[in-house]
C-alpha cells in the first residue's frame, strides 16, 4: 500500500509543476461554463412551467462541472500508458515488483486530483463574483456540503475505475483513439454531462439509475446544489460503494486475463 | 494544382492504416451526435427557444457542423500549426517558393471528420423536410453561401490561432474558445443570446452572418431580402485574417531545432 501511496505523491507533484497549462485552461473551462450557462437560460426563458431542477440550481452545477472537470471526464487519457501498451515498454512495467493495476490506478488518480487542485478554485471563485443569477454559492446547508465531498471522493474512484477498463481495453485493440472516443462519450452523455440528467426524459432516467455514470458527477453535484435530499443522498453513498467494488473486481479480472494472452509490441 | 497533389498524398497514406480510420470515423460520428440528442431532449422538455422550433435550430446547427467539419479537415494544417513550429518544420516551407499559405494547408488533412460531416449532413436533411419553406434559386443558394461562408470563418479563425503560435511557440487553448466555442454557440441562432455576445459574434467573429441573418430570410421571418447576402460578408473575414497571418510570418523567428 505504502509504495502506491508514494507514487501517488511524486504523480502528484509532478502535476502541480503545469502551472501555465493550468491558467490557461481555466480561462478556457471559465468561457465554457458561462456559454452553457447562457443557452440553458434561453430556454429556461421559453418555457413558463417549472423544470426538476431551478436555473441558479443549474448555474451551480454547471460551475461545479467546469472546476471538477479534470476529476469527471472520461475522456482524459495518459499517454505514457497507452505508449506502455502500442509500443511494448509494458514488459519493463511487469518486471516491477508492483501490481499493474493499482500501479495504473494510483498514477491515473494522481494526474486528475492534481490537475484539478490547480483549476477549481480560481473558477469557483471568479464564478461567485458574478451577478445574480450567474453567480456560484455556498450549498443550502454544511450537512449537503460534507455529503458532496464524500460522494465526490467516492464518484472519482469511479471515474478512475471506469477508465481504467479503456486501457485495459487496449490490450485488444491496441489503438486507443477510437475505442476512448466513442466509449468517453456515451459515458459523458450518461454522467449528465451533455445535458443534465433532470432535464432528460422519464424514461431514460430510469436506465441512467441503473449504470455507474450517473454517480461520479450528477449525484455530488446534485447534492450540492440541494437538488438531492439527505436520505437519498446516504442511500447512493451506499451505491457508489457497491459500484467502486464492483468495477474493480471487473478491472482486476480483465487485466489478469489480458496479461496472459499479452504479446509484447517489440521496443 | 499543388493543393490537390497535398490533398491526393494525404489522404492515400491515411487510408493505409485502413481499421483505425473506419473506426475513427464512426467516432466522429458519436460526438456531435450526442451533442444534437441533448438539444433534441431539451426541446422535448422546453418545446422552444426563444420562438425557434426544433427543426429550425437543427437546420442552424446542421449548417455550422458541416461548415465546421469542412474546415477541420481541409484547414487542419493551422489548427495544428504549433507542431510546425516547435519542429522547426517551417523553416523548410519558408525556403520554397510556394505561397506559405498553400503549403501549411496542405501540410494535414483530417479525413475522418467525414464522420462528423455525414451526421451534419444527415441532420441537415431531416431539417430541410421537416419545415415548411417555399423554396425557390434564391433561398438555395442561401443556402449554400452560409456553408462556404462558414468554413472561411472558421478557416479565418484557424488562422488567427496559427499566427499567434509565431509568439508564443506552443499552441494556445484559448483559441478553442473561438473555433469550438464558436461553433457550440452558433448552433442555435444567434438571437438567442445577450446583446453584447450577439454583438461580439456578428461583427467581431462574424457567425451572426452564417446562421441568424440569412436564416430569417430563408425561413421567411424577415422580408428584408439583403439578409440573402450577409454570408458574403463571412467570406471577406478571411481576408483581415490572411493580413494578421502574413504579419505573422515576418515576425517568424525560427526555434532553430
Amino acid at each position: 500500500m505504502r509504495s502506491y501511496l508514494v507514487l501517488f505523491q511524486m504523480r502528484f507533484i509532478r502535476g502541480l509543476q503545469y502551472r501555465t497549462a493550468a491558467l490557461a485552461g481555466v480561462l478556457t473551462q471559465f468561457f465554457w461554463g458561462f456559454m452553457y450557462i447562457l443557452i440553458f437560460e434561453a430556454f429556461y426563458a421559453s418555457s413558463s412551467t417549472p423544470q426538476p431542477i431551478t436555473f441558479h440550481q443549474l448555474v451551480n452545477m454547471m460551475w461545479l462541472q467546469q472546476a471538477f472537470l479534470a476529476l469527471i471526464m472520461l475522456w482524459f487519457r495518459d499517454s505514457e500508458i497507452i505508449n506502455q501498451i502500442t509500443k511494448g515498454d509494458i514488459a519493463v512495467e511487469l518486471l516491477r515488483p508492483i501490481k499493474l493495476y493499482e500501479f495504473w490506478y494510483a498514477r491515473l488518480l494522481a494526474q486528475r486530483t492534481s490537475s484539478a487542485l490547480l483549476r477549481f478554485l480560481p473558477i469557483l471563485i471568479v464564478a461567485s463574483l458574478l451577478p445574480y443569477p450567474y453567480n456560484f454559492v455556498l450549498p443550502p446547508d454544511a450537512f449537503s456540503f460534507i455529503l458532496f465531498i464524500i460522494t465526490l471522493v467516492l464518484g472519482v474512484l469511479i471515474v478512475v475505475a471506469l477508465s481504467m477498463l479503456i486501457y485495459i481495453s487496449m490490450f485488444y485493440t491496441l489503438s486507443g483513439t477510437g475505442s476512448i472516443l466513442i466509449f468517453g462519450v456515451i459515458g459523458e452523455f450518461l454522467a449528465g454531462l451533455i445535458i443534465p440528467i433532470p432535464l432528460m426524459p422519464e424514461a431514460l432516467k430510469r436506465i441512467i439509475y441503473f449504470l455507474p455514470f450517473r454517480y461520479t458527477t450528477d449525484l455530488p453535484f446534485r447534492i450540492y446544489v440541494g437538488n438531492i435530499t439527505h436520505n437519498e443522498a446516504i442511500i447512493s453513498i451506499l451505491i457508489q460503494i457497491v459500484w467502486i467494488i464492483i468495477l474493480y473486481i471487473i478491472g482486476k479480472l480483465w487485466m489478469n486475463k489480458a496479461l496472459k494472452r499479452l504479446v509484447i509490441q517489440g521496443g | 494544382m499543388l493543393y490537390w497533389k497535398y490533398v491526393k498524398i494525404l489522404f492515400k497514406s491515411q487510408l493505409e492504416y485502413r481499421t483505425s480510420f473506419i473506426l475513427l470515423s464512426i467516432g466522429q460520428i458519436f460526438v456531435p451526435f450526442s451533442v444534437f440528442l441533448g438539444i433534441y431532449f431539451l426541446f422535448q422538455r422546453f418545446q422552444e427557444i426563444k420562438g425557434w422550433s426544433l427543426w429550425e435550430v437543427a437546420l442552424c446547427y446542421g449548417i455550422i457542423h458541416i461548415a465546421f467539419s469542412l474546415s477541420e479537415c481541409f484547414a487542419r494544417g493551422f489548427d495544428g500549426f504549433s507542431r510546425l513550429v516547435i519542429s522547426g518544420d517551417f523553416d523548410r516551407i519558408l525556403v520554397r517558393p510556394r505561397s506559405t499559405i498553400v503549403q501549411v494547408l496542405g501540410s494535414q488533412f483530417e479525413f475522418t471528420r467525414v464522420g462528423r460531416l455525414l451526421q451534419a449532413v444527415v441532420i441537415f436533411i431531416i431539417a430541410l423536410a421537416k419545415i415548411n419553406i417555399e423554396w425557390n434559386v434564391l433561398k438555395i443558394l442561401t443556402l449554400l453561401m452560409m456553408i462556404i461562408s462558414g468554413v472561411f470563418i472558421f478557416t479565418g479563425v484557424y488562422m488567427i490561432g496559427a499566427t499567434l503560435c509565431f509568439f508564443t511557440i506552443e499552441g494556445l487553448e484559448i483559441i478553442n474558445i473561438f473555433t469550438d466555442g464558436g461553433r457550440e454557440i452558433s448552433q442555435y441562432p444567434i438571437s438567442i443570446y445577450k446583446d453584447w455576445i450577439k454583438k461580439f459574434f456578428t461583427f467581431v467573429i462574424p457567425y451572426g452572418v452564417v446562421n441568424y441573418l440569412p436564416l430569417l430570410y430563408v425561413l421567411d421571418r424577415s422580408d428584408k431580402v439583403f439578409y440573402m447576402f450577409t454570408p458574403l460578408i463571412g467570406i471577406l473575414f478571411i481576408f483581415p485574417c490572411i493580413l494578421i497571418w502574413k504579419f505573422g510570418v515576418r515576425h517568424y523567428l525560427s526555434t532553430g531545432s
